[in-house]
């Protein structure tokens, strides 16, 4: 179908809306509340365009093509109109941008400036609100909103989690959550979906650079950081680098530079919980425990089963997830080993979310007054030290983990994507049940994108049933289908942000799918590139139980690589 | 004066419901009520229940083989939710808030089924038009607006009250005839019509006739029926004003023109109808700029509003800039309410000639800006007056003069 752009006929196809066909050629038209897949609101008026026989302008976000279609994109009525609407925000806004996270990164600020606002226009009282710093992980600043709704969309549309939505009228409308309680007493599972998407400031997640930085200044503890396997695909964009170029022993260099005493990766411990989660799996199995077993590494997933689907917790694995399993032997069979008091390290991880801010404080993730991670910085923090220390981040020399946990096989790695942890755990599980590897690791269906994955898979004589979700959102169905009765299903990985923690809360923001598509690539293409690909097969996890675990499940795993799991059924815990 | 339809006569309401959804072949119907009406949700609910005594509701009505099942709906009184997709939102039990169209109710509305929204008034039409034909309906009213109209008639006026007209009668009719007129001879200065977001008609369109088009010519509208008068005692920027801060805070803060536009009008309009002593040059050249600033505003929050609401905000400001530009400049250059409404802008003044020097206002005023001794005239000091008009009411001898 045709349509007709500033005089130029344009092709357009049926059923899309303006918005969607102007962009494919290449007319460049602001938004500040459109989110590509969902349905569009209509709300923030920047991509009104000026149409022939309309008596207003209209919304092309929300306005779907026709046949002989004649719209100005770029008129002084329209350019006016963005012009204003920009300065509308502004007037309600703090000027704040030199005291803001999101200052250089800013759709806000990007949009005042393409319009060449330079003066004052509209002046007038300001809302005041107070900062939401409630939540361990997601801290929300209402004065940055400029109400464009897309946390509240991606929070009840995507994540099906609904903890925020519109409250008040006029121009004292607000995001709030249930009764202004603030986040952290409302059902948010801190996945930090609602950051990535918020155009402003408003959202952000609760930063430990300060506290990192005075401890590695102090230099009075040993100093030790993890790093999650998806990071290192991602952080090279915070750098100019392409989306999916991977950097592992770039930012482990940086690390060290910085000040960290050690550098281990969360991979070697993601081979650690793959051991224990695929005995858990067999003994499930072997020994007729509670199936489908669920994976437990998500910490946002963790918190929406006990929020919405408490009945379900058996379900869930003991295991911790590999960021706390790793904090737990570091400060136990590593402290040992190296001679140091367990109270005299600091542990820090870097991560691709917000939710293991949350999970650090959790109950059980610690023994006694020492907690197994003391700090998490998700990948953004990352890059800031990075460029706060001066580390010129693209001309360091890769380096590699320290020891005793220096070696990880690609499952491991494989966690960093949606799927990645079901071939991975399958992969051991296989050989615990049968005694042989698989004989093809790679498992297509549970790779991509799409919200429920299902296989089937041969180990011995039994066909393992196994499903992957990604977006915590789209877990009700298949839960359902469980509570109904479906029991062809043993194993379920779920990750609670879409493609897995490649798309996590606490990734650069302003990434497309095709970015996070480029993410998952990257790992999949370390798993077909190495050779140790197998966790039970990595030596230093060998050597870890021989020296000091015993074996998967036993007294010492229970003690420090396990937990447990509370019932939320109220609103206010 | 839809809730006097269903509390005079639902049947009425029903049977024009039952016939539409007939027409439509809907099964199911909402009546969409604030729920501070009781006494019209009762009547509805009884009504609604006789109905289905007597077959006109519920299965197979009349032996027609046609299902339709009337819901009653308390809402919680939100302006906005007169606008339909609000209105649906609002059903649907989420927040009141429009979305974007298309996709139109009639072809995506409740729970995302086509649906067709009417008011009260329309509805209740349907049944004398059907019983007594079309040419009976048409006989009154003009060549493009039909039948009759109800207004709610409210203000300064003899009669207030419900009236139902033909289309076609003047304004004149309905204020000096079926009105009574302006009370206590006071001159009539406007009528507002279509609610807070209609216009005003000043003296000089009186005798126009009120249909549709005519109301548009002068930037009124028919509106919710709402015909508000107001005499010379009546200052058309506080009009605005009041209006603009009912806008504003019913606003369903959706949409940045509507949410964050009328709230500076509204700042506008506040600053021009108050005025302080000591205001500070700036503050002076912001009253002069954000003036020049309304238009611009106006236009840009009816072009790029989301919702009805928003798009017909500015038209309380727009038609009284129309028709008293005078009293916006007066407010603005002279710093004068010519109504003696805006009470910022007044400077009171005792008559010498007329004051006792009974010291009473001197008493009673809380600024302490009248001056004098007993039995010799009083004097306000400017600076200190803030306005309140306490002298004006308690002084005795009408010696307090007012500008
Ligand atoms: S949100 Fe954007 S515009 Fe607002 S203070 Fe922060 S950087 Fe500046
Ligand atoms: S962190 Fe996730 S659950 Fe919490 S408000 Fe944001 S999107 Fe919703
Ligand atoms: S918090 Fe951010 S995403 Fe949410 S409405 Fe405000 S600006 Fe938009
Ligand atoms: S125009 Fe006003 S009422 Fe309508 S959607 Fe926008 S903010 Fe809400």
């Amino acid at each position: 179908m045709k349509i007709i752009v500033i005089n130029n006929e344009v092709e357009a196809k049926e059923g899309e809306f303006l918005l969607a066909a102007l962009r494919r050629q290449g007319i460049k038209i602001p938004t500040l509340c459109n989110i590509d897949g969902l349905d569009p609101s209509g709300s923030c008026r920047m991509c009104v365009v000026e149409m022939e026989g309309r008596p207003d302008l209209v919304p092309s976000c929300a306005f779907p093509v026709y046949e002989g279609l004649k719209i100005l994109t770029h008129s002084e009525r329209v350019v006016t109109a963005r012009k204003a609407i920009v300065e509308l925000l502004l007037s309600n806004h703090p000027d704040d941008c030199l005291y803001c996270v999101r200052n250089g990164n800013c759709e806000l600020q990007g949009l005042a400036q393409e319009h060449c606002v330079s003066e004052r226009i509209f002046s007038g009282s300001k809302n005041s609100y107070k900062l939401d710093y409630s939540s361990p992980a997601i801290v929300r600043d209402p004065a940055k909103c400029v109400l464009c709704g897309k946390c509240v969309r991606v929070c009840e549309e995507i994540q099906n989690v609904a903890c925020i939505d519109f409250a008040g009228r006029g121009s004292k409308a607000y995001i709030g959550t249930a009764f202004d309680e603030g986040l952290n007493v409302s059902s948010c599972v801190k996945c930090g979906q609602c950051i990535l998407v918020c155009p402003t400031g408003a959202l952000t997640e609760r930063s430990h650079i300060d506290e990192v930085m005075a401890v590695l200044h102090e230099k009075k503890k040993h100093i030790v950081v993890q790093h999650a396997p998806s990071v290192s695909v991602t952080v090279g964009e915070e750098f100019g680098l392409k989306a999916g170029k991977d950097v592992n022993g770039i930012m482990t260099a940086a690390l060290r530079k910085m000040g960290f005493d050690r550098v281990f990766e969360t991979s070697f411990s993601a081979d650690l919980t793959i051991m224990e989660e695929a005995s858990e799996l067999a003994d499930r199995i072997q020994n007729g425990g509670k199936l489908p077993m669920f994976t437990s590494c998500s910490p946002g997933w963790v918190k929406y089963l006990e929020e919405f689907y408490p009945e379900m917790i058996d379900n869930l694995s003991s295991c911790k997830s590999p960021q706390q399993m790793l904090g737990a032997v570091i400060k136990s069979y590593y402290a040992e080993r190296e001679d140091i008091d367990p109270k005299d390290i600091y542990s820090v991880s870097v991560m691709p979310c917000t939710a293991k801010k949350f999970e650090i404080d959790r109950d059980g993730m610690g023994r006694g007054d020492t907690s197994d991670v003391d700090a998490v910085l998700t990948t953004r923090e990352f890059a800031k030290m990075i460029r706060m220390m001066g580390i010129d981040f693209n001309s360091l020399e890769p380096d590699g983990a320290d020891t005793p946990f220096g070696i990880r096989s690609t499952a491991g790695k494989l966690f960093g994507a949606s799927g990645g942890v079901m071939e991975a755990a399958l992969r051991t599980a296989h050989y615990f049940l049968t005694g042989k590897e698989l004989e093809i690791f790679e498992i297509k269906e549970i790779r991509g994108m799409k919200g429920i994955k299902e296989a089937k898979v041969m180990i011995g004589e039994l066909e393992v049933g196994v499903a992957v979700v990604n977006g915590v959102g789209n877990a009700q169905k298949l839960l359902d289908e469980i509570q109904a009765g479906r029991d062809d299903i043993h194993f379920v990985e779920i990750m609670t942000c879409p493609g897995g923690c490649v798309a996590g809360g606490g990734q650069p923001i302003g990434a497309d799918p095709e970015k996070i598509k480029a993410r998952m690539r990257a790992i999949y293409k370390i798993d077909k590139e190495e050779t140790l690909r197998t966790s039970h097969n990595n030596p230093d996890i060998k050597r870890l139980y021989d020296d000091y675990l015993g074996k998967p499940l036993g007294h010492k795993s229970h003690e420090l690589l396990h937990t447990h799991y509370v019932e939320r059924k109220d609103i206010m815990k | 004066m839809d809730r006097a339809v269903i509390e005079g006569d639902p049947y009425r309401l029903i049977e024009g419901m039952a016939i539409a959804a007939y027409g439509i072949g809907a099964s199911k119907a909402y009546v969409y009520l604030r729920a501070e009406y009781p006494l019209a949700i009762q009547r509805l609910k009884d009504a609604i229940e006789v109905a289905k005594t007597y077959g006109f509701v519920g299965n197979n009505i009349l032996d027609s083989g046609f299902n339709l099942e009337i819901v009653i709906k308390k809402g919680a009184v939100a302006f906005v939710c007169g606008e339909e997709t609000a209105l649906i939102k609002s059903i649907e039990g989420k927040r009141g808030m429009p979305k974007p169209r298309p996709p139109y109710p009639a072809v995506s509305g409740l729970f995302d089924k086509p649906t067709i929204i009417n008011n009260v008034e329309s509805l209740a039409n349907i049944p004398n038009i059907i019983r007594e034909g079309a040419g009976w309906f048409n006989g009154v009213g003009t060549e493009n607006s039909k039948g009759t109209k109800v207004f709610a008639l409210s203000g300064n006026i003899a009669n207030t009250g419900l009236v139902e007209v033909a289309m076609g009668t003047t304004l004149k009719e309905i204020i000096f005839e079926i009105g009574g007129g302006i009370p206590d001879g006071y001159k009539y200065k406007a009528v507002q019509i279509g609610g807070p977001s209609g216009g005003c008609i000043p003296e000089s369109e009186i005798d126009i006739q009120i249909d549709y088009e005519s109301l548009i010519t002068v930037g009124a509208m028919m509106g919710s029926g709402g015909l508000v008068v107001m005499d010379e005692n009546t200052c058309m920027v506080d009009v605005a004003k009041y209006f603009m801060g009912f806008i504003q805070s019913e606003s369903c803060g959706k949409c940045i023109p509507c949410r964050e536009g009328t709230r500076r009008m509204l700042e506008i309009l506040e600053r021009i109808a108050s005025g302080k002593s000591n205001e500070t040059e700036l503050e002076t050249l912001e009253r002069f700029q954000s003036v020049l600033h309304m238009t611009d505003l106006a236009t840009i929050i009816q072009d790029a509003s989301l919702c009805g609401l928003g798009k017909s905000a500015p038209n309380p400001v727009l038609s009284t800039l129309r028709w008293f530009r005078h009293e916006y400049e007066e407010h603005i250059y002279e710093r004068k309410c010519r109504a003696k409404v805006c009470k910022e802008l007044l400077t009171f003044t005792i008559i010498e000639d007329k004051c006792t020097g009974c010291t009473l206002c001197a008493i009673q005023c809380p600024t302490d800006a009248i001056l004098g001794s007993k039995k010799h005239p009083h004097y306000i000091n400017f600076e200190k007056c803030i306005g309140c008009g306490t002298c004006l009411e308690v002084c005795n001898f009408d010696s307090i003069n007012v500008e």
